[in-house]
């Protein structure tokens, strides 16, 4: 090139205006590119990132404690007491639109709960003389109530709200309904002073408390197919007496027990049945009982007493296979006595008031106390929840005040979860985990430890199959192997990585558990005849005449092993006949529940340990291989050329050099181990058991949610009890993934410097 | 060299053959594994040969059945179940014989002990009929009828030209029924099916102007007159079903079954008949290839036991791509801004580690996060907004494919991720650095020079997320897979793509059929060719991936300094 052509050439001009232009289009080009990834790219993190977020959010709610507030925001809502006398009864229905209030002038008020005013009220016929001794009330749930009378009479009245929707607006209209008629029901011959009431659509019991004498009325109501007339049939019987008068009457739903508060802080307990006794006198308190209610489900009594204690007791069978009445555990301490108590009607919740006008409000599974706080100063007089505990009622004085309760997952509290929990009806405390019942009154069970034991069982079970197989199956191909054959096996054994682990679920629950099942002494057998075959055969080829040995090169082993491996496991497999016969009376799953007294279920924890244990073999044999490939040769040559033999150099140079990395590799595969889900679904029976025996199964996190989610309410307890067993997961498995990665990085910078 | 045994163990030998043993182990379970699944997979197409024996334990009765499994029983858990063996024998043989005909005897499948099986012989005219229900059939045909007419007949046991005549009729008439079979699946699926979708769109769309409070009369005039136009189309095609099932219900024929009885069943149930005594080679190859391309096209019939798994194919398929549409770009601008534009520092670091993490977070948790954020939240405010005509039925609200699809994505983002960035890591500086220094923009570089060299390394990146996408079952469970989808999400009806439609999924089709079947023992053959045809999907992606990993490699090894 010379210059003249240079310069021959016309001078480019980088700055006519259409360059500049398109300099100017190029540059914003650039700049709108860069901000857009970097949009992008920060909000596909921040949408990764939210998983974590999104979780914690649905999680949150159930450790929030409950809230009272004044209905409708900051305006205290209160009224004047509608009607005269003192309060015997109060309530609110559904909606929290209406309230109702029994006074002991027998007025039935219904009312607006907002306003307080009256929508209707209803005065008790009594005829002349006669007036209102006693009052009881069956359950909140039930709304059934009953009036002991002066002339040994009684009442059963229950209050009833019925919706109507008029232009789309849903009017409620209330009512007052007699379930046994409205005649006067004879119950005891002289003035009521306790009555006692339980009864269902059919049956119906009634005790009362007239002087010394206790007597029970049975009613047993049978409609006439033809007419549909109400036939009611009456019984009456006198039963036993307490010691003392007692101050308050209770019997329970199934008509087993009836439970008396006596002065002194004692109860007494009386069996009923057909030849009634008092079976048990329990001292309670130290104080006077001041409240004495059952439960939601009638199986537990909460007892609250001038001490300022709440307790819960109920009925546990005994060594003598006899039921007794049983403390089973106090709630937090009142600083004043307990002057009203109230149950939930939904869930196992006690609301109380004390003397000083602290509101407390309870959760008996979870032992947990939702709230205190004081909402006036000195003592209430009555109180009423709203069936969807929602709202509350108090009265305070001659003024009623209307309150809204904030308070959705009472059930949840680190004992409900992670400790022994006495649950109502079992013998004693323990970790249960069962979600959902047929049945309304029934008390959630949400131990998560059965499930957190089953992830880890099953983990374990794999790592236990895992570990050996990848980590020796690591060492000879990182170490002894040929590379060609390296080459060769390391993919393949790669690839079951992504083997889809439902195929290996479906696998080990039709195919291999039946198989264990039928050759489970055979398993075992080969659990030694392998490892014996092995060595043997090493042992006979080292000392074969060199003409033989060196037709295979070294480090072609293991493809001499694999016609070993699977001659052994035939053998292992036919051996496991005669063995069986001779020491496990010709079946061993059938010897080991009948014998030994091991329980053996078809898909058990040894099932998924193989299937599982297979899943998770790629993932810690790939990077312990790629940890053990990565130590420097020179280390080993040095080594070698001191003399130390193949081994001696494996174990005493180059394993300790990639430990870390072998580490970092059983972590991952613990993580994966540990969220594996389909597996474990179609591998264990899915019984949320604690029990350390193999051939049991069990229920893990993974497939807990598996099961479950599908079904679970929106927004319940159990949908957020869910996601934080996810939650947990998730944690679980990233803090276990970051250290291997830190691990490995650590490791990968010590060998760069190597 | 001669070892002597402590010699030889102080050298350390037995511990490298155990080692060796290890490796040995593990190629052996993967081999046996995919042998497994193959074999039993793929032998369920192969017409089995129809056995008929003397069943000596129980009256002399006559067997037919297709052996399905010989295993040895030890004798002490015969006696435990009841069976008398007699004295001095371990072990017995004990077959499982498929004998079909559901509806006729009391199981389909017996236990049977080889012992007591006598005179097996395998006659060349038994017949082996599939059915739309009730599973196979086996018997000797005797007649065919047409409106209960007799119109051949023949009652003996062996081949002969009079009963292939029987026999060829027979086969005629099953062709006709197939054919108006299609017909009437052609009204039924595609016709009807699209006019009562566009009459459920109209339903919505009245409702939806009722829901404005809109008053426009032509409106509802429009749609009163378009739905009266269906119902007349509907009406019609009615006609011609009747007339279709008039004429499909025509024909039956009798056959005599093993206990001697004769039974009628209706041509219109039958799927196929066939001699497999009677094939040669040749004809149960095309048999075989039959079997395997309804395996792949047709529908699941009796409780997905039976006939193909298309819709599942296809729901994973359909799955997929929307999955890749969704995670390849969102994964490539990742880690182009992480790898190119982030600052590299600490901050990076962590969120670099943070992003391989993710990749082993288990699944589940991916389900859990996709049902309550996508499903319940977006879903639900989707359908607020948009489709507030359809509540209280759920549009969005429920699990569904696009939904699936999501959640998918953001699973498998972070494969990609990793990928693309080992990808973008691996270009040399100084082909960047040339790029610039000719005045390209970081833009310009970055798209027509470091993107194009990380394509294969996205390649890899995106199939091994499709690999994982394809394989996973745990959250789909969660998020919008069904076990029976009425209708494929992609059709003729406007608007053509359903995402809001629930879908079916080989992974779970596994799960479903395996574990949640009325009738394990027939559907477990179909599951192993499910999960093999899985098996062989997945393999291949990853091996292509490999290969793409490979090509790659040498490629830019010069590169590479």
């Amino acid at each position: 090139m010379s210059i003249e052509q240079t310069n021959t050439v016309p001078e480019l001009d980088f700055n006519t205006p259409a360059q500049r232009r398109l300099r100017q289009a190029r540059m914003l080009k650039d700049k709108l590119a860069a901000s857009s990834i970097a949009i992008g790219g920060i909000s596909v993190i921040l949408a990764v990132v939210m998983i974590f977020f999104y979780l914690l959010y649905e999680v949150a709610p159930l450790f929030r404690s409950a809230e009272v507030a004044p209905w409708g925001g900051e305006q205290e809502v209160s009224y004047a007491v509608p009607g005269t006398g003192s309060t015997l009864y109060l309530a609110v229905e559904e909606q929290a639109e209406i309230g109702f209030r029994v006074s002991d002038a027998g007025e039935m008020i219904f009312f607006d709960t907002t306003s307080g005013q009256v929508r209707l009220t209803e005065q008790l016929a009594l005829p002349e003389g006669v007036e209102i001794t006693s009052f009881s009330l069956l359950s909140e749930a039930s709304q059934t109530f009953a009036f002991g009378l002066s002339d040994g009479s009684a009442k059963v009245i229950k209050h009833n709200y019925k919706a109507s929707y008029p232009n789309g607006q849903r009017v409620l209209t209330p009512e007052l309904v007699y379930p046994v008629g409205e005649a006067p029901l004879q119950v005891a011959d002289g003035p009521i002073q306790h009555l006692a009431i339980n009864g269902n659509s059919d049956e119906w019991a009634l005790i009362a408390q007239s002087g010394s004498t206790l007597s029970e009325l049975s009613l047993e109501m049978t409609e006439n197919f033809l007419t549909g007339e109400v036939e009611i049939e009456e019984s009456r019987r006198n039963l036993p007496s307490f010691s003392n008068a007692p101050n308050k009457l209770v019997m329970t739903p199934d008509h087993r027990w009836l439970l008396a508060s006596l002065p002194q802080g004692k109860i007494g307990v009386m069996t009923l049945g057909n030849e009634p006794e008092v079976s048990q006198l329990l001292e309670a308190s130290k104080g006077n009982l001041t409240s004495f209610e059952l439960l939601l489900g009638g199986n537990s009594l909460i007892i609250g007493d001038s001490k300022g204690r709440l307790s819960q007791w109920f009925f546990v069978r005994d060594d003598a296979n006899e039921y007794q009445l049983t403390h089973i555990r106090d709630f937090d301490h009142h600083a004043s006595d307990i002057t009203n108590l109230t149950t939930e009607q939904r869930r196992k919740g006690i609301i109380t008031l004390s003397a000083d006008g602290m509101l407390n409000i309870y959760n008996s599974t979870a032992n947990r106390q939702v709230l205190s706080e004081p909402l006036f100063d000195g003592a209430a007089d009555a109180i009423a929840l709203a069936p969807r505990a929602n709202a509350l009622l108090v009265q305070h004085g001659d003024r009623l005040s209307f309150w809204h309760v904030d308070n959705e997952h009472p059930e949840i509290s680190w004992s409900a979860y992670w400790e022994k929990v006495w649950y109502e009806g079992y013998e004693e405390p323990e970790y249960t985990w069962q979600s959902s019942a047929s049945n309304n009154d029934f008390e959630p069970k949400y131990s998560l430890m059965p499930l957190a034991f089953g992830t880890l069982k099953a983990a374990f079970y794999a790592m236990l199959l895992a570990t050996p197989l990848a980590i020796c199956g690591a060492i000879y191909t990182a170490y002894f192997m040929v590379p060609a054959m390296r080459r060769k096996v390391k993919p393949f054994i790669e690839l079951m990585e992504a083997l889809p682990t439902v195929i290996l679920g479906f696998l080990a629950g039709l195919w291999l558990a039946p198989f264990m099942e039928a050759n489970l002494a055979g398993i075992f057998v080969c659990l030694l005849v392998i490892p014996i075959a092995i060595v043997l055969f090493g042992f006979t080829w080292n000392n074969m005449p060199n003409k033989i040995r060196f037709l295979i090169p070294e480090g072609w082993d293991a493809a001499l092993l694999v016609p070993v491996v699977i001659l052994a496991t035939w053998l292992g497999l036919g051996l496991a006949g005669p063995v069986e016969e001779a020491f496990f009376g010709g079946h061993m799953p059938t010897w080991l529940s009948n014998e030994v007294g091991i329980p053996y279920d078809q898909r058990n924890a040894m099932v998924v340990g193989i299937a599982m244990g297979f899943a998770v073999i790629p993932t810690i044999f790939s990077i312990t291989e790629d940890a053990i490939f990565a130590v420097p040769k020179h280390l080993s040559y040095g080594s070698l050329a001191l003399g130390a033999t193949a081994w001696q150099t494996l174990t005493r140079v180059v394993l300790p050099t990639a430990s870390p990395g072998i580490f970092s590799a059983l972590m991952i595969g613990m993580g994966r181990a540990v969220g594996e889900t389909m597996i474990v679904l179609m591998a264990t029976g899915n019984t949320p058991i604690m029990d350390v025996n193999i051939f049991e199964g069990m229920r893990t996190l993974a497939a807990n949610i598996a099961v479950e989610m599908p079904e679970s309410e929106v927004g319940s307890t159990h949908y957020r009890t869910l996601f934080l067993a996810a939650f947990v997961l998730f944690l679980f498995t990233f803090c276990v993934n970051t250290l291997a990665e830190g691990i490995r990085q650590h490791l990968r910078k010590k060998y760069g410097s190597l | 060299m001669r070892y002597s045994v402590s010699e030889w163990t102080k050298s350390g030998s037995p511990w490298v053959w155990l080692n060796a043993g290890a490796v040995a182990i593990c190629v052996i379970m993967v081999v046996g594994l995919l042998g497994l699944i193959a074999i039993r997979g793929l032998a369920h197409f192969w017409p089995a040969d129809v056995l008929q024996a003397t069943y000596t334990h129980d009256q002399n009765r006559r067997i037919m059945g297709e052996m399905v499994q010989q295993e040895m029983v030890p004798a002490e858990q015969l006696r435990g179940a009841g069976v008398q063996v007699e004295d001095g024998v371990e072990a017995m043989r004990r077959d499982l014989l498929k004998v079909g005909n559901r509806d006729f005897l009391p199981a389909d499948f017996f236990w049977a002990m080889d012992d007591w099986v006598v005179d097996k012989t395998y006659p060349e005219m038994i017949m082996a009929a599939e059915r739309l229900e009730w599973g196979n059939f086996y018997g000797y045909l005797r007649e065919v009828r047409e409106n209960g007419e007799t119109v051949a007949r023949h009652d003996g046991y062996d081949k002969s030209d009079a009963y292939m005549e029987v026999w060829d009729e027979f086969q005629r008439r099953i062709d006709r029924v197939l054919d108006i079979r299609d017909q009437i699946l052609e009204i039924e699926k595609h016709k009807i099916g699209s006019i009562n979708y566009e009459i459920e769109r109209l339903r919505l769309k009245e409702r939806s102007l009722e829901l404005k409070q809109s008053t426009d009369a032509d409106a509802y005039a429009e749609i009163e007159a378009r739905r009266a136009e269906l119902n007349a189309d509907y009406e019609v095609l009615q006609q011609d079903l009747i007339e279709l099932y008039g004429r499909i219900n025509r024909d039956s024929f009798t056959a005599e079954i093993a206990d001697g009885r004769e039974v009628e069943i209706d041509i219109a149930k039958v799927v196929r008949a066939f001699l497999p005594n009677n094939m040669g080679t040749g004809d149960k190859l095309v048999h075989y290839g039959a079997k395997l391309w309804e395996f792949l096209s047709d529908e699941p019939r009796e409780a997905n036991t039976e006939g193909g798994i298309f819709p599942a194919i296809f729901g994973t398929v359909m799955m997929v791509i929307l999955m890749s549409v969704l995670v390849t770009p969102f994964g490539v601008v990742a880690a182009v801004y992480l790898r190119e534009y982030a600052t590299q520092g600490f901050i990076t670091r962590l969120i670099r580690i943070a992003v391989n993490n993710l990749a082993g977070v288990p699944s589940i948790v991916y389900g859990v996060f996709g049902l309550g954020f996508f499903v319940y939240f977006l879903g639900g405010s989707i359908d607020d907004l948009f489709f507030p005509e359809a509540k209280p039925a759920p549009t969005f609200g429920t699990g569904g494919l696009m939904w699936a699809s999501i959640t998918l994505a953001l699973l498998t983002v972070p494969v990609v991720i990793v990928a693309t960035e080992e990808g973008l890591a691996r270009i040399p500086r100084s082909v960047r650095e040339g790029s610039l220094a000719l005045g390209a923009t970081k833009f310009e570089t970055l798209m027509k020079v470091v993107l194009p060299m990380a394509s294969p390394a996205m390649m890899t990146g995106v199939i091994l997320a499709i690999a994982r996408a394809a394989g996973e079952v745990a959250p789909l469970m969660l998020v919008g897979v069904v076990k029976l989808a009425p209708s494929l999400p992609l059709d003729g009806n406007y608007p053509f793509l359903h995402l809001d439609q629930k879908f079916m999924h080989l992974g779970f089709h596994i799960y479903d059929v395996g574990f949640q079947s009325p009738n394990v023992e027939a559907a477990r053959p179909l599951v192993y060719a499910t999960a093999f045809l899985l098996v062989v999907v997945i393999a291949l992606l990853n091996f292509s991936a490999i290969a793409i990993r490979n090509h790659l490699r040498e490629k830019y090894k010069a590169l590479e300094m």
